[in-house]
């Protein structure tokens, strides 16, 4: 084998979820109200576009989840040894990101530069030194001496645009293809109601963002192995291959965190309002403790506790990837401690209510037991809640990451993070001349994810609360 | 209404004997004293001696919960967990890793944390209540649309790029202020302008999104119908109705900050080199001062149950309907 499959606990979790969304999906096909409430998601545009987003960089996380070890070279001279596996962990997105993760140059470089963003002291052919902004060893590396940038980058923008264009008619054809068939295979009818925006789901919305999203793909495509598009960050890394690297840890954070804290939540939170007595006494004095510990510092307590244990015990861990990831997956779940209080709550309240419904009094009076009534009666009705709060917490989380990472007690320091990236450009602002472009990568990229989140946290709250 | 804070009182004595036991646990039972020795000096130059050494100087060297070797109440008093944790109910925290004692460090450390967090809170308050009765005035037009727009891309901006930002704006480009530090008397206005701004406006968004849902909500009620009905401006009715009826779920929410306001803000304070609390929490996580962690976990949440208690009290005042028996 070329290569050999690593599976860490974050990825193991990631696809239990993945497939979770499959199961829900199904799920969801099979009862009308949950395809009801579903379909006033899609319905609106903000929807479709802060999914069509979404997607995209769950996409991005998934490929960068899929890890592997590649075979090392066999040794010259030894035949039949076995294969030895490198110690470095990959991803897909790393093997397709080669070009960008390997191509580092020395240091700081501005985007689509093609020389240094500082002078250096070269020695000259005839004697003596000189100092000047050496050209870099790969970004603008095609380029003749003397060649202009932006010439360059005007010839590319044909190929750029006709890759884009050619995505969208393709996306363009499988929308008319379905709409049409759900309109008895009135396609020109189906196209007409797509580009006029008169369809029940807002797939019009879907498609601009689809447009938008395919150019910037397509213009990386292009440009990303001729140039740093958005220059390099101290150490000659690539900052495109940074802020796409930190997509899956933002996504881990934000999803992971409450799955692993969901079922502690719902399962504590119905329990106290249904039983009540001394479990609702027992239930509301553990969330009560957790509350008045301030949350940043209980989170601080408890990393600084993980890195001790992680430090302490490296004889755990095979590789450097596996360590980190520990500390990701102990960051999950301390993040979640100090944020299933308030969800469960909010279910306690919800199912104190419930209880006293008459469907629910019917049910005891039929003798059903209580687990029944928790598992078919008010489960099934408080789900709209914990949906809401799911996606609610998202973006809170992937903004609470980068915080954490900042102040030094979120994720490992190697791991490629929003956090550690803004952290590493810190020092950089008080550069002169500045070096602004991974702040404003960080910036881009997290505003887009968190807005996108925000938006479609919003459209799922109007979809799902019966109280709107 | 004594009796009922006499009572909230002595229900916060099993709240504060969990959070310390919970704090105990993650500080000594998960993370030995050795092994709080070990990352302190180096796990290289680690010695049985030097861990023996460092855990004397810092008083590690007992059990943790019973001490055999002792006889009567010392049996109790000479152990880790009436040391470390028991002796903070009486405010007695110990000293810090650089010797200092942390009660003194602590009142030292108040007055800046509340000259940032005192304006930035009525600041804040004002500005995003006053914002979400402008689009609640507006509702339903481009305005409000637009504004809660504005609301939500502000929501989505790390508080970090917030700082980041108003730093290089204000300081290095526009050279207003000074870019951090911090000085006592009224030379702390030049130093505290900036960082309130930052922390007020970081913090519109949201708060101004969620105030507005509570006043949309009360507004829908009929008593603004009879209000309009009897030839009340719109303004008077926001103000003078709305804003008063919505002041419970307001004070729900904010009562319970104000004792915290003291802890001070950790990034702003950080990234402003403030010398408040926030930044003094900050500095003792990064240097792993465990003592100190420990202490401002203790105090935060024993601020917390004030503003729960406090948070109840101020009903009363709102709504005279409230009775706390």
């Amino acid at each position: 084998m070329e290569f050999q499959p690593v599976l860490l606990w974050t990825d193991l979790l990631l696809f239990v979820l993945v497939a979770g969304a499959l199961l829900m999906t199904i799920h969801v096909r099979r009862h009308e109200p949950l395809r009801a409430a579903w379909r006033k998601v899609g319905q609106r545009p903000a929807g479709m576009a802060s999914m069509t987003v979404l997607m995209a960089f769950v996409v991005i996380g998934l490929l960068d989840s899929m890890h592997f070890r590649a075979a090392l070279p066999p040794v010259e001279g030894q035949p039949d040894a076995a294969t030895i596996y490198s110690s470095e962990v990959l991803s897909v997105l790393d093997h397709a990101l080669a070009p960008l993760r390997l191509r580092t140059e020395k240091t700081y470089s501005a985007p689509f530069a093609d020389r240094l963003y500082q002078r250096e002291t070269v020695e000259l052919a005839g004697g003596g030194q000189t100092r000047i902004y050496p050209r870099l060893e790969h970004g603008g590396s095609h380029l003749p001496e003397g060649a202009s940038i932006a010439a360059d980058l005007a010839q590319h923008l044909v190929t750029i645009l006709s890759h884009a264009g050619m995505a969208m008619l393709a996306m363009l054809t499988v929308l008319t293809l379905v709409v049409g068939r759900g309109r008895q295979g009135r396609y020109g009818d189906a196209l007409r109601a797509i580009l006029c925006g008169h369809t029940k789901l807002a797939w019009r919305a879907a498609l601009v963002t689809t447009a938008l999203i395919s150019l910037l793909v397509a213009a990386a495509y292009v440009l990303a192995p001729l140039y740093h598009v958005i220059g390099t960050d101290k150490v000659g890394q690539d900052v495109l291959y940074l802020s796409l690297k930190s997509v899956r840890t933002a996504l881990v954070i934000g999803t992971i965190t409450t799955l692993v804290m969901l079922p502690f939540a719902v399962a504590l939170g119905i329990a106290a309002g249904y039983l009540g007595g001394w479990v609702d006494d027992a239930i509301q004095y553990l969330y009560t403790v957790l509350n008045a510990i301030p949350g940043v510092l209980l989170i601080a307590a408890a990393v600084l506790m993980m890195q001790v244990v992680i430090d302490t015990h490296p004889d755990w861990f095979e590789t450097a990837a596996e360590r980190s990831d520990a500390r990701l997956l102990a960051l999950c779940f301390i993040l979640g401690i100090t944020s299933w209080t308030g969800l469960c709550r909010l279910l306690r309240g919800e199912t104190l209510k419930l209880r006293e419904l008459e469907y629910v009094q019917a049910a005891r009076a039929f003798g059903a037991s209580t687990a029944t009534i928790l598992r078919r009666h008010i489960l099934p009705n408080v789900m709209h809640i914990v949906m809401i709060a799911l996606v609610m917490d998202f973006s809170g989380l992937v903004l609470a990451e980068a915080v954490l990472s900042y102040v030094g007690i979120g994720v490992d320091p190697t791991t490629i993070s929003f956090g550690t990236m803004i952290n590493m450009a810190r020092a950089e602002l008080a550069r002169e001349p500045m070096v602004w472009w991974s702040l404003a990568a960080a910036f881009a990229f997290m505003f887009v994810l968190v807005l996108a989140a925000n938006l479609f946290a919003d459209v799922v709250r109007d979809a799902f609360d019966p109280r709107r | 209404m004594l009796g009922y804070v006499l009572r909230r009182l002595l229900y916060a004595i099993p709240i504060l004997i969990g959070v310390n036991l919970i704090t105990f646990l993650l500080f000594f039972v998960v993370n030995s004293p050795d092994d709080m020795a070990r990352m302190q000096i180096g796990v290289k130059r680690a010695t049985p001696e030097a861990i023996e050494r460092w855990k004397v100087d810092r008083g590690y060297d007992k059990p943790m919960f019973i001490n055999e070797t002792k006889t009567g109440t010392a049996r109790i008093t000479e152990t880790l967990f009436f040391d470390k944790s028991l002796r903070m109910f009486a405010l007695d925290f110990g000293r810090a890793d650089d010797g200092r004692d942390i009660a003194t460090e602590i009142l030292d450390r108040m007055g800046p944390s509340l000259a940032i967090a005192l304006p930035t809170f009525l600041l804040s308050l004002f500005a995003s209540i006053t914002f979400a009765l402008l689009l609640v005035f507006f509702r339903a037009s481009y305005l409000d649309f637009w504004g809660v727009v504005l609301c939500v891309a502000m929501m989505s901006v790390s508080s970090l790029f917030y700082i980041i930002g108003g730093q290089w704006l204000v300081s290095k480009l526009w050279a207003l202020v000074p870019i951090s530090g911090y000085a006592g008397g009224l030379d702390a206005f030049r130093f505290l302008v900036l960082p309130v701004l930052i922390s007020v406006i970081a913090g519109l968004g949201s708060s101004a999104r969620w105030y507005r849902t509570i006043f949309l909500e009360e507004i829908s009620r009929d008593y603004v119908r009879t209000a309009r009905a009897k030839g009340l401006s719109e303004l008077r009715v926001l103000f003078g109705h709305v804003l008063r009826n919505a002041l419970i779920p307001v004070l729900t929410g904010v009562v319970v900050v104000i004792p915290l306001l003291f802890m001070g803000s950790l990034l702003v304070e950080s990234f402003f080199a403030i010398p408040g609390l926030g930044s003094y929490t900050i500095d003792a996580i990064n240097a792993q001062d465990f003592a100190v962690v420990r202490a401002m976990v203790f105090i935060g949440s024993v601020l917390y149950i004030i503003g729960l208690i406090l948070t109840d009290l101020s009903y009363t005042l709102v709504d005279p309907r409230v009775r706390l028996e």
